[in-house]
């Protein structure tokens, strides 16, 4: 089994997989096939299911309902063949700080039983990778958080994972680290048979995927890669900062049939040919018109079109949504 | 199985491919192995722990020993108090270092490592039974500082007393482990589990006839004293180091009278076997919540 999957069969096969929480229902029945080798993305604003969808994939939650297979094996009925196969790189740490980073590895090393002879030629590659063999007698409570993260990753890789699931591998993360990963992603890619799997909220690294998968509410809204996604919307973003906003959007719609929307406070709305489109707009909407920009479609553009509100703007509103709940519970009024 | 692909040209490292064999007995051991290390390898790195676990034995056995002692002297029969609450000491500090070796559990949860070993393909058993291992290798590492000590409260050094103090002072800290362990598993918070420790090992310290003789009690702290598991491991430790003394019968008698279940004497081998019943059966409670967790 495990054989013919590492030749040929998918990596990753989804289906109809649900995850509820009492009433709520965080993954509303998911479904995708994920390519050996592919570089496979989760895409969504917080709240919207990617690590509810990622703890079962990798054992951590048995679905409520669906079924799923990493590596070929079952998630819920062959959990331990599941478990040799994958490496998993968290969004909090789960570091032992006390030890030294090479002791870090070892102990990962021990714990899945890699033979002996290959622990310390491994350990020297996945450490060297992150540019971190130098430091590998330091101990792991004098890192800082980059360090920290690339060391969990190449503990993740520790193992030679078919499967390689990173859960917003680049969170809280400064820009150059966040491009150093990036690099070892595409070296991981470019040396080893490995698929990865991550999730992110940042437009521009679900760039770098092969594929991505639009998360919203629980469901994938759009499954492709990303160049296909941008061209399936096909039109430039304008966004417009007016005096009148509720005039604009009017106006917009009563000349140019245009329906648009505010999103990040500015008047929003996709035209094919956005260049051509600027001179009419401002001789023909009858709006004072203060500042005006045109973009190329984006994956915000694409998450746009399909959700209705940009990703930024959903996350502001599910933090808004728990807060309001919180403020529930603390007033006592459960409903 | 391993295969050593050429590395991509520009990066010039070489691909080094390893495999997770399917669990076999070997993988589970290495696995309960590399958790007994763990905490080893924490204890020797922390020495500030090591000396802060050794204050409150010592500070029992030297300062309120020598500071009782005026005052017990008439009914201890010549037998200094030092001498005579030793034993409950030696019990005591490997009691305490278990209990914190049980709590980096606690530890680990709230530092996200619980997770890293949650994940790992190996049975929680192994874990758990590597770690209660761990705990008890510590602790008995701390106890040997204790037993060192003896000659300072006039027990000398003999090879068949410092074998049998070392291996009572194993299966206890054995017990004590599993019983954290068994707690720290349900126990979300550092400070809650000291909380429950004080809760629960001083009270267990205290009933246990570490620091008074277990006969003509009240009643009532006769009932607890022969419930506490810890009665058990003390009883047999005193008798074992004053089979080791020139003391008189009758200060013997007084002293260490033993253990009595409804007037029947608890003979030393049924004591340490309740020891690792209850060491047993706390191990299997704590792997099965252990196991339970997700």
């Amino acid at each position: 089994m495990s054989e013919a999957s590492r030749n040929g069969g998918p990596a990753i096969v989804v289906d109809g997989l649900v995850k509820r929480f009492g009433e709520l229902e965080a993954v509303r029945g998911v479904s995708f096939d994920v390519a050996p080798g592919e570089v496979f993305g989760f895409l969504g604003p917080n709240g919207a299911g990617k690590t509810t969808t990622i703890n079962m994939l990798c054992t951590l939650m048995k679905p409520t309902a669906g079924t799923a297979t990493v590596a070929g094996h079952d998630v819920v009925r062959e959990r331990d063949d599941v478990r040799r196969n994958i490496g998993l790189v968290f969004q909090d740490p789960t570091l032992d700080s006390y030890l030294t980073a090479a002791q870090n590895l070892r102990l990962h090393a021990e714990l899945y039983g890699i033979r002996r002879s290959l622990v310390e030629p491994r350990m020297r590659q996945v450490m060297s990778m992150v540019g971190l063999w130098e430091r590998r007698n330091t101990p792991v409570g004098t890192f800082s958080g980059g360090m920290r993260r690339r060391l969990e990753i190449a503990r993740g890789l520790m193992h030679s994972p078919r499967v390689l699931f990173l859960d917003e591998p680049t969170i809280g993360l400064d820009p150059q680290t966040r491009r150093s990963i990036w690099e070892y992603i595409r070296e991981l890619k470019a040396g080893e048979q490995i698929t990865i799997f991550m999730t992110t909220h940042y437009m521009d690294e679900a760039e770098w995927c092969d594929r991505i998968a639009i998360m919203d509410h629980g469901e994938i809204v759009a499954l492709d890669a990303p160049q296909t996604l941008k061209e399936a919307v096909g039109k430039d973003r304008i966004m417009i900062h007016t005096e009148d906003d509720a005039a604009t959007i009017a106006a917009l719609s009563e000349r140019f049939g245009i329906s648009a929307q505010i999103a990040e406070g500015a008047v929003t709305f996709g035209v094919a040919a956005g260049e051509r489109f600027v001179p009419r707009l401002f001789s023909e909407l009858g709006v004072p018109i203060r500042s005006v920009s045109v973009s190329r479609p984006t994956l915000d553009d694409v998450f746009l079109s399909y959700t209705g509100t940009t990703i930024r703007d959903a996350e502001e509103d599910a933090s808004a949504q728990q807060s309001r709940a919180i403020m529930r519970m603390m007033h006592g009024g459960g409903r | 199985m391993t295969t050593t692909a050429p590395a991509p040209p520009a990066l010039g490292r070489e691909v080094v491919e390893v495999h997770v064999p399917p669990r076999t007995i070997y993988s589970e051991l290495r696995a309960a192995r590399i958790m007994w290390r763990r905490d080893l390898i924490r204890f020797v790195n922390d020495r500030i722990r090591i000396a802060s676990q050794l204050v409150q034995p010592l500070l029992f056995l030297f300062v309120m020993g020598a500071g009782l002692n005026t005052l017990s002297r008439s009914g201890t029969y010549g037998v200094n108090l030092k001498t005579f609450i030793y034993p409950g000491i030696l019990c005591i500090a490997v009691m305490f270092t278990a209990m914190f070796a049980a709590a980096s559990i606690v530890w680990d949860r709230e530092f996200g490592f619980l997770r890293e070993m949650m994940v790992a393909p190996v049975s929680r058993s192994s874990i758990v039974v590597g770690k209660c291992l761990g705990g008890a290798t510590v602790a008995c590492l701390q106890g040997i500082i204790m037993i060192l000590l003896g000659p300072l409260v006039g027990v000398g050094y003999s090879v068949t007393l410092i074998l049998g103090i070392f291996g009572l002072q194993l299966l206890l800290a054995f017990t004590i482990t599993a019983f954290g362990v068994m707690l720290a598993v349900r126990i979300k918070q550092m400070q809650s589990f000291f909380g429950v420790m004080q809760m629960i090992v001083m009270p267990m310290f205290f009933i246990s006839g570490a620091l008074f003789p277990t006969r003509g009690l009240p009643g009532w702290l006769e009932v607890l004293n022969r419930i506490d598991p810890l009665t058990y491991a003390v009883d047999p430790m005193r008798r074992l180091v004053f089979d080791h003394l020139h003391i008189s019968p009758f200060a013997r008698h007084v002293l260490a009278p033993g253990v009595t279940w409804w007037g029947w004497r608890v003979p030393s081998l049924l004591e340490v076997g309740v020891v690792a019943l209850a060491g047993l059966l706390m191990l299997a409670v704590a792997i099965w919540e252990f196991s339970a967790t997700e």
